[in-house]
């Protein structure tokens, strides 16, 4: 098995809009390793979020091969490509995006569910993960009823909890005030380093980029610099 | 597990729609349920009538049901007895069977001799007791004829009845002591004795003729009014009796009512074959059960091919072709009202399910993300649909069984179709849980289907799309 978890080669993605075709990422070749804090930066409606989607399984590319911890996922069917998410990618999002109907420890034991892990598996990680984001107590709160960090908290939680071969975070600490930002950032690297999952984050967030062990620059949809931290 | 949970408490996150949802679901099973049950009461009603009047099954001379009709007389099977016995030995028949009774219908002229007033008639001969036994018969329990006809005197088979309407008619409201008789009209023309509808016959009074033709000790004097009955016997000859009136009864039809006369069987034999064989025109068989029916109508053409008799079956539905007329347009009302309740519970659903998909097109994005596949948004969305479903419709069963039981309590009564009697009005609906299985099934599979187009679209959406929806 390759190294690296992502292989983008000559991808592109356009979009329709109206009568125009807009060309959101033109031609991008990049490659991932494994278990690395890989940044994509640039400014805004440059393609980071198109990127992250691209990677992430959850957008077709218009061109161009996409492969995932070693698969060729462009020649998926959507019932396989939901497989694929389920098993091998984790998602945090700007906006939390927790089920508002879940208790916190609902929301995490959520991944679990989907591929099948025994109840007592799913227990078992859940609560590790209810720990490991220092949430124990708030394990049956509902969303309305955490603050946006333990939101986010969670929302990493979800995302770690099934171990998944790569997590992808969009913008994770732009709905939250700096110093939960720093805490979330923090708490990302830790589980990051503990679980060795790698995590791929489009943010403008300096402090988060401070953190990275790689950075990839867009502009534009194109693909302008790779830096090594 | 966790689909139901997501389904479950999602379906309350709007709980003011969801319940507004589940109470439209709620009222159109409760209405569907108790129109149901009111029409399943009165079909019963009617099938209970009509089987305690006519039996389930009545045996006639071939040919006699579609032919025989206008000309009782001709048309009686001979040798009745033999078949009689053949009918109610069968070990078969005898099983389902309650009784079988021999009748006899006739037509003719009766007179009033106390008022002179003359009309056609349509009469029955009957056995007394078969006929008390078969008004007996209460299957379903809707007791739609509670009232027993007059015990009469098995010594005398002059006594009989006659329709309400007739007994006005022929003036005997006052010597039957009949209650709510409308007085004649001051100035209301009249035609003074027999003179039209006889008009061919000897200007003699029947009286004449009852006491001249009648055999000794067939009519007795007594104190109940007496009406005369003239018709033609099998060969033809104009033939009369006396008719002692024990009783008016009402016939539940007004053309029925104004026109029938019941006698005992032996009467209305001398009246319509005089001192010839004594026939009859058909054999009542009334079933222990009306599902028998079949079985019972099988085996009666078995008996009569082993035998080679020419005889016909014919059931209530086919005598009472009201019955089935009303049991269709009854059907017909349920359907209609099922369907547009269908359609209501149909839109609302869909509204309410569309209306929740666009509320939550950013979790749909999420769970999408996440690796839940299309079918299961799509399931998860039908669920829901099928919970409001089961709710509403578990509802709505509720609300009807306990205005059944109020309605069967409160003492309520009518008049149904074809009945003569008010009886008690109830709701059939304890009797009948395959129904109420039915509907709550069908409502709740209609409230599920409901769900399937905003599933289906939640289903169809792009996680880009749904992940930027706001």
């Amino acid at each position: 098995m390759s190294d690296k978890v992502v292989q983008l080669a000559n991808v592109t993605k356009d979009y329709q809009v109206g009568a125009e075709r807009v060309h959101a990422v033109r031609g991008i070749t990049l490659s991932i390793p494994a278990q690395r804090f890989t940044m994509i930066v640039g400014p805004s409606g440059s393609g980071k979020t198109t990127l992250l989607n691209l990677i992430g399984c959850i957008d077709a590319p218009s061109s161009g091969e996409v492969e995932i911890s070693g698969r060729d996922v462009g020649h998926l069917s959507d019932s396989a490509v939901s497989d694929f998410r389920a098993e091998k990618i984790g998602f945090i999002f700007q906006s939390f995006s927790l089920i508002p109907v879940l208790s916190a420890y609902e929301n995490i034991e959520y991944p679990l569910l989907l591929t099948g892990v025994s109840a007592k598996e799913r227990r078992r990680a859940t609560l590790a993960m209810l720990e490991a984001v220092g949430l124990t107590a708030q394990k049956r709160q509902r969303p309305n009823e955490l603050s946006g960090g333990q939101k986010q908290r969670v929302a990493i939680a979800r995302a770690l909890v099934k171990r998944p071969a790569i997590v992808l975070a969009d913008e994770p600490t732009a709905n939250l005030d700096s110093q939960t930002g720093a805490s979330i950032i923090a708490l990302m690297r830790r589980m990051q380093t503990e679980s060795k999952t790698t995590f791929i984050f489009a943010s403008h967030d300096d402090h988060l980029i401070s953190h990275a062990d790689e950075i990839f620059t867009i502009r534009d949809g194109k693909l302008i610099e790779s830096a090594r931290a | 597990m966790m689909l139901f949970k997501v389904a479950s408490r999602s379906i309350f996150r709007n709980t003011r729609r969801s319940l507004t949802t589940m109470l439209t679901i709620a009222i159109g099973t409760a209405a569907t349920l108790i129109f149901g049950a009111y029409a399943t009461f009165t079909f019963l009603g009617i099938e209970t009538s009509s089987v305690q009047r006519f039996g389930h099954l009545t045996v006639y001379r071939d040919g006699y049901f579609d032919f025989g009709s206008g000309n009782p007389a001709i048309w009686g099977i001979p040798q009745y007895k033999t078949v009689l016995r053949d009918i109610t030995t069968d070990p078969v028949l005898s099983r389902l069977m309650v009784i079988a009774t021999p009748i006899q219908s006739l037509a003719g002229i009766v007179e009033s001799s106390q008022s002179n007033e003359s009309r056609t008639f349509l009469g029955t001969g009957f056995v007394p007791a078969d006929r008390e036994r078969m008004k007996q018969w209460n299957e379903h329990g809707t007791a739609s004829r509670g009232e027993n006809g007059p015990a009469f005197d098995p010594s005398n088979p002059s006594e009989g009845i006659l329709g309400l309407g007739l007994a006005r008619i022929l003036g005997l409201c006052a010597p039957l002591k009949l209650g709510n008789c409308p007085k004649l009209p001051a100035g209301a023309p009249s035609d003074g004795a027999v003179s039209t509808d006889v008009a061919g016959l000897p200007a003699q009074n029947f009286s004449d003729l009852v006491s001249r033709d009648a055999p000794s000790g067939l009519v007795r004097a007594h104190d109940y009014p007496r009406v005369d009955l003239l018709a033609a016997t099998a060969g033809g000859a104009p033939n009369v009796v006396s008719l002692q009136v024990r009783q008016a009864e009402a016939q539940g039809v007004r053309e029925l009512d104004d026109v029938y006369v019941g006698m005992q069987l032996p009467l209305a034999q001398q009246l319509v074959y005089g001192r010839g064989e004594h026939r009859v025109t058909g054999i009542v068989i009334q079933l222990h059960r009306t599902e028998d029916m079949n079985a019972a109508r099988e085996r009666l053409a078995a008996i009569f091919a082993s035998h080679h008799l020419a005889l016909e079956v014919r059931d209530f539905a086919e005598l009472n072709p009201f019955y089935t007329q009303v049991v269709n347009l009854f059907s017909g009302i349920f359907s209609f009202i099922s369907v547009i309740i269908g359609v209501v519970i149909l839109f609302t659903v869909s509204n309410a399910m569309g209306m929740s998909v666009i509320e939550r097109t950013d979790e749909i994005g999420t769970t999408r993300a996440l690796g839940v596949r299309r079918s299961g948004i799509r399931g998860q969305f039908l669920l829901e649909g099928a919970m409001l479903g089961v709710l509403g419709a578990t509802i709505g069963v509720i609300l009807a069984l306990i205005a059944a039981y109020f309605v069967n309590r409160a003492g309520i009564s009518y008049v149904p179709p074809a009945q003569a009697e008010p009886v008690p009005l109830r709701l059939y609906m304890f009797g009948a849980p395959l129904r109420i299985a039915e509907v709550w099934l069908t409502l709740t599979v209609v409230a599920t289907l409901a769900a399937l187009l905003p599933a289906n679209r939640a289903a169809k959406l792009q996680i880009v799309d749904a992940l930027r929806h706001v």
